[in-house]
């Protein structure tokens, strides 16, 4: 419990998963910000996304 | 159930690609070394496209090829018989050939031999012949004509007797130093074409019939810096070609265009194409030349980033960037990226900038769909009409439709 207060009284760092806007957002407001490039497997195509997980069950 | 067989087959054909050394055993002329080249056939670059659908500068080099041949006296004569269907075109890359932009080979044009002595399979490509107004770019008036006659008659007879008397040339090891000299094989061949001549020059100077032909044959090499990559081709193509028909594997084993299309062929499925319109190539022009200028990507020398090197070993040319745009950060990020589609790292092709860890290399067609990153391309851009040569350089994407094709066609004859 102790170390959850102590999340609340830290400095905020960011880890931005995707899209850029989100943390340049925070950015802008003096907030770290490491950015994570990623991005859903085959662009979100779920006939592809199927292709590749059938591949992978083999 | 398969468990682990996709993998096992793809550490199996990287590891043939990895493992390929090629090596240069001389110079013969097309219809004696190529397997089933005739003098009716006439092999182009890319995958397969007939005359109908051919685009400008494979048409020019097509007409400039049957000139060459003494198979036709004018262009319109040319053109009448390409069409004609008495003229056989095959593809480079099923006759175990590669060529540079439009790759045209016809019966009578010297060809290079290289051999992967690792598995004894050979492959060939025709000598390059400078820039400016050149048959790979479609132009055919007689200078083009003299100047490949000169290339038959001079030039390959000088370098193939210099060849024999110096020995085989390890391309391998040629290229691997050409990395870390600067090139990366593709579009920058300047240490590369600076390696060959060092090696050459004393047996050229020895083989040539006079001291006037050395001395041309060395300024000719002095002022193309290309003519190596009219090696790193074959080389790339018979490191490849072993790995090219290995079951149940998810590694591309040739990428081509032909200036229409732009064609991939997965090892696990032979021989088969599969193919999209060619994309426009994003770089630099040379002054007065535009993109409205430009041809869609053209040639076979997309092998060399098959192999894992070209684009895939950017970071190893930084200087490159000021021939085809972006930064130095670029070229890094390029070959870095690259890691993240491919299956493993050349242990002869490394990168001093990357701390030398090898070049990202064999394509896993699983992987770019997932990350949806096509493959990274260091290309030359050629004008759309025949003749006028090449307008500029940049970089280029495959189609992501060529490799959701291949995806779909792995899936569904696993599943027949």
């Amino acid at each position: 419990m102790r170390r959850i207060l102590d999340l609340f009284t830290q400095d905020l760092v960011v880890i931005n998963l995707g899209l850029e806007g989100f943390g340049e957002a925070l950015r802008e407001q003096g907030v770290e910000v490491v950015q994570m490039n990623w991005n859903p497997p085959a662009g979100g195509n779920r006939r592809l996304i199927e292709l590749l997980d059938q591949l992978e069950e083999e | 159930m398969r468990v682990g067989t996709i993998d096992a087959a793809n550490a199996r054909a990287v590891g043939l690609l990895v493992g390929a050394k090629p090596v240069l055993k001389g110079i013969g002329i097309a219809r004696d070394v190529i397997p089933g080249m005739a003098l009716n056939k006439i092999l182009h670059a890319g995958p397969p496209v007939e005359w109908a659908r051919m685009c400008g500068p494979v048409r020019g080099a097509v007409v400039g090829a049957l000139l060459y041949e003494r198979m036709a006296g004018s262009r319109e004569e040319a053109e009448a018989l390409a069409a004609s269907g008495e003229v056989d075109f095959e593809p480079c890359h099923h006759a175990g050939a590669v060529g540079p932009m439009a790759g045209v080979v016809s019966a009578s044009m010297p060809v290079w031999v290289v051999e992967n002595e690792s598995q004894g399979n050979r492959s060939f490509s025709t000598l390059n012949e400078g820039l400016g107004k050149v048959l790979r770019f479609g132009a055919f008036d007689n200078a083009v004509i003299e100047h490949l006659k000169w290339m038959e008659t001079r030039l390959a007879p000088t370098l193939a007797r210099a060849l024999e008397a110096h020995g085989d040339l390890d391309l391998r090891s040629m290229i691997a130093q050409a990395l870390e000299m600067g090139d990366e094989g593709h579009n920058r061949n300047r240490a590369g074409t600076s390696l060959f001549v060092r090696t050459l020059a004393a047996a050229i100077v020895s083989a040539a019939e006079s001291a006037a032909l050395a001395s041309e044959v060395l300024a000719f090499l002095a002022r193309n810096d290309h003519f190596f990559l009219n090696l790193t081709m074959p080389a790339a193509k018979c490191s490849l070609d072993p790995a090219a028909h290995i079951p149940d594997s998810t590694m591309v084993s040739a990428m081509s265009r032909n200036g229409t299309e732009f064609g991939i062929r997965v090892s696990g499925l032979g021989g088969r194409w599969f193919t999209a319109p060619a994309p426009a190539v994003d770089g630099l022009f040379f002054p007065g030349f535009g993109p409205k200028d430009a041809n869609p990507d053209l040639g076979d020398s997309v092998i060399c980033e098959t192999a894992g090197f070209g684009g895939f070993a950017m970071a190893s040319a930084p200087a490159i960037v000021q021939f085809v745009g972006g930064s130095v950060d670029m070229a890094l990020n390029s070959t870095r990226d690259m890691y993240e589609i491919t299956l493993a790292e050349h242990p002869h092709y490394r990168v001093p900038a990357l701390d030398f860890r090898g070049t990202p290399t064999g394509i896993d067609i699983r992987k770019v769909v997932e990350t949806m990153t096509p493959p990274v391309i260091n290309t030359g851009i050629a004008h759309r009409d025949p003749g006028v040569g090449q307008v500029g350089a940049g970089l280029v994407r495959p189609p992501m439709k060529c490799f959701e094709d291949a995806l779909e066609a792995f899936r569904a004859e696993r599943s027949s």
